[in-house]
């Protein structure tokens, strides 16, 4: 093909601007799935087109999980690709890792300190990496490294710790605050709205703090 | 009003919207939850699981020659299934709308081929029509049943796992129910397809697939979107919306109903742009045709048939046609990642099907499989599952290999619902043939893969209301097998004695294996078990569950008390007694 074509590839580019995209990973059964509902809601509230994926099937039997949500005024691809996410959020440190592809070079990673051991481990197919963390910071140029379960644990409930990661990414995700509490109203049940919107509160905390640093 | 609506729900909600009363299906992912969402609505719609999806589609076909509207779900190799009354269905037709919805897997997320549905539209010599986002997957049900009665033809609507399992907006509408009355009308020559009726339904199938094309070089989901004349794009589904990020300047023509092709459509756009590309997932479904046509085009030379497609696929595409070798790598990142620990889906702790996989571990035998969550058995530690094929081959398969002569003793195992589905006719074909087999029912009481479906031995339908739970047993019996026997598969020892006598036998028995799927009724089975640091010798036996609670790899196994179920395999399988627990206060 002609240099135009080749030119047109800026034009690719340009196109996917506006569009925000976001990716979350970890373990099955640690509400990934969840997470990014309150993305895709809080977007909507304020006013954007949104596409979400997710695989399902396989996801609660402890394999690794994806979901994956875009916005913007106009949004074709449900599916993010190599190098576009702005924020990508993580419960677990390996799965971090493991999707750090997705990430553009300026992008926010948040991970939460957890390692959990995959049966490949455990059973003597493959070594879980000793320098996770040291991986993540020599990976990701603005990091946000938080035990996520911990906190969650301290306020009630170690099962918001989705919420925790969640709120620090929230800090370079530009949707008002309004949207996001209304989305984690709208997500979970409502006995559980009080400590997840703590947790979510304290993942904003976290990243303000880790970025004052 | 709009709402995020994932496809499957909007297709749902297109079902209720076009006035839809019967829905049935078999859970299979990507398709699931059309109908766990269509039953959100069931004072409007009959939604039932059928035990298998030939059944389904039978059900949902006698519903639309009584003039109702109806819908089946199923997935891919469920079509397959399926097959036997879609062939015929397509010569009869039908009176009321039918539409097939049949979601493929292109990448096999989860499961065991990746077949292109496409190929059975032009098979059966019926519409299909391809939605690429959850708006059209609702207004495709719509358009498929108004065609479907237009033209009384089965419509299939093909989605795949991007287009069910993604979520996007949806407008949603009011519900409209047709005019016509519930009442089927006898007509042997349409209904009955003896050979004296079923020659001309074969020619008005032919007649109509012409008039169908002309309808589809009309049809408004058939569009032309004219930017840059360069290059022009022929695509459908899901690729459609990759194609608009990855050729933001192409001019696109965009098929959601591609089938019967719409020539005129195709040649007019491929007379308006100089070079011509094909963009479908999987087969060459389209590529083909337009050659048949004697245009020049380029596709399979650059897009993979081969798994999905997605915007980076698309992008060494683009490269490709622009004569580079790869587009290069948007982020490059000084980190080490190719040594990171894979983390495939396992047997949850506490899983019934534990305990067998570890029995069966100890016999040298041939274990046929079948499809479920059993087939997790087959990855290490367990490693206890020699084939897979389809539903109900790890009955089948099992005898053939018995009466091939294998030397070993074979053992086929598979799940209840997998059972009801397939399974039985192999059951029956045991006992008649003089079969020796070992078959084991590993009984959850659910279909747990696809996320915990009712089926014919739950005791409860899809709609909620209670039915009788059907036996294994009886079935077993009823079948002709002497030996039935159901078993805990939780005691080690027991399961291993009754394994024993089973796979030895001259025989065929039927094993059923019965425990609870914990994610299913989500409680534990006991305390969590503790490893006693000081009496562990690290042998590794335990680690040999494969049992996510446990965590080994370097020195002494450590059970993580937040996975761990209390199931009480690893302590009856210890040699010194390591692992022991606290009795909890009940709670």
């Amino acid at each position: 093909m002609s240099g135009e074509q080749a030119d047109a590839s800026a034009g690719v580019a340009e196109n996917r601007s506006d569009t925000v995209s976001v990716v979350l990973a970890g373990v099955g059964g640690q509400g990934i799935l969840l997470a990014s509902e309150i993305v895709a809601r809080a977007a909507m509230v304020a006013g954007f087109e949104v596409k979400t994926n997710e695989v399902h099937g396989m996801a609660q039997r402890g394999g690794s999980v994806i979901a994956q949500v875009r916005f913007g005024q106009e949004v074709f691809s449900p599916l993010v690709a190599r190098g576009e996410a702005s924020v990508l959020g993580a419960l677990e440190c390996v799965e971090a890792l493991r999707q750090h592809e997705f990430l553009a070079a300026d992008g926010l990673a948040v991970v939460s300190s957890q390692a959990i051991v995959p049966v490949t481990v455990s059973s003597g197919q493959a070594v879980y990496p000793d320098d996770v963390e040291a991986r993540l910071r020599a990976a990701f140029s603005r990091l946000i490294y938080v035990d996520a379960v911990e906190k969650a644990t301290e306020l009630g409930n170690h099962r918001a710790a989705n919420l925790v990661v969640l709120g620090a990414m929230s800090s370079s995700l530009d949707l008002p605050d309004e949207a996001w509490q209304e989305a984690i109203k709208r997500s979970v049940k409502p006995q559980h709205v009080e400590v997840n919107l703590k947790a979510f509160a304290e993942g904003r905390r976290c990243a303000s703090g880790e970025q004052a640093e | 009003m709009k709402e995020l609506l994932s496809g499957n729900e909007a297709i749902a909600r297109g079902a209720y919207e076009a006035g839809v009363t019967v829905a049935s299906g078999y859970p299979g992912t990507p398709s699931t939850e059309i109908l766990e969402a269509a039953v959100r609505f069931p004072d409007d719609i009959y939604c039932e699981w059928s035990p298998n999806e030939k059944v389904a589609l039978e059900v949902a076909a006698g519903a639309a020659f009584t003039g109702a509207r109806a819908l089946a779900t199923m997935k891919h190799v469920g079509l397959n299934v399926a097959a036997d009354p879609l062939m015929t269905l397509a010569g009869t037709g039908v009176v009321g709308g039918l539409v097939i919805v049949v979601a493929d897997d292109p990448g096999m997320h989860s499961s065991q081929n990746e077949q292109d549905t496409r190929h059975y539209a032009r098979f059966a010599r019926i519409p299909i029509l391809e939605p690429s986002d959850s708006q059209e997957a609702k207004d495709f049900v719509a358009l498929g049943l108004d065609l479907s009665e237009k033209y009384r033809t089965p419509v299939i609507l093909r989605t795949v796992t991007r287009v069910s399992h993604s979520r996007s907006l949806v407008e949603l509408g009011e519900r409209t129910l047709p005019e016509r009355p519930v009442g089927f009308e006898k007509e042997p020559s349409r209904f009955v397809a003896i050979p004296l009726w079923a020659r001309p339904m074969r020619v008005r199938a032919e007649e109509r697939l012409a008039k169908l094309i002309d309808e589809a070089n009309r049809t408004p989901v058939n569009r032309i979107q004219w930017r840059d004349r360069k290059l022009g794009i022929v695509t459908e589904g899901i690729p459609y919306q990759y194609v608009r990020e990855v050729f933001p300047e192409a001019s696109v023509l965009k098929l959601g109903w591609a089938y019967p092709f719409p020539d005129a459509l195709i040649r007019e756009f491929a007379e308006g742009v100089e070079e011509l590309l094909i963009v479908e997932e999987l087969d060459d479904f389209v590529e083909e045709h337009v050659r048949a046509l004697g245009i020049a085009c380029r596709g399979k030379d650059v897009v993979p048939r081969i798994g999905e497609l997605t915007p980076d696929v698309l992008r060494e595409s683009r490269a490709k046609l622009a004569g580079e070798s790869a587009s290069p790598p948007s982020v490059v990142r000084e980190v080490k990642t190719d040594d990171l620990p894979g983390r495939p889906p396992v047997l949850c702790s506490g899983c019934p099907h534990r305990g067998i996989f570890h029995a069966l571990g100890k016999f040298d035998v041939v274990v046929t499989g079948d499809i479920g969550c059993y087939s997790l058995g087959v990855l290490p530690p367990l490693s206890r599952l020699d084939t897979l094929v389809c539903m109900g081959a790890g009955v089948s398969m099992a005898h053939g290999m018995d009466k091939a002569g294998e030397p070993r003793r074979v053992v086929g195992i598979l799940g209840d619902s997998t059972f009801f589905h397939s399974g039985i006719t192999g059951l029956l074909d045991i006992a008649y043939n003089r079969g020796a087999s070992t078959i084991i029912v590993v009984d959850n009481r659910t279909t747990a893969m696809t996320g915990h479906q009712p089926h014919p031995g739950t005791g409860h339908t899809l709609m909620g209301q209670e039915t009788p739970s059907v036996s294994i047993e009886g079935i077993g019996r009823a079948c002709g097998i002497k030996n039935v026997v159901s078993i805990d598969p939780y005691d080690v020892k027991k399961t291993l004695a009754v394994l024993k006598e089973a796979i030895f036998s001259d025989e065929p028995w039927l094993v059923i294996s019965r425990g609870p799927c914990l994610l299913d009724v989500r409680q534990r089975l006991g305390a969590p078990r503790r490893l006693n640091e000081e009496t562990c010798r690290e042998c590794g036996v335990c680690l040999k569950l494969g049992c996510p609670a446990l965590e080994g790899g370097d020195g002494v196994p450590h059970v993580n008390p937040m996975l761990c179920a209390g199931c009480g395999l690893c302590n009856q399988i210890c040699p010194v007694d390591a692992i022991d627990w606290e009795e909890e206060a009940a709670s």
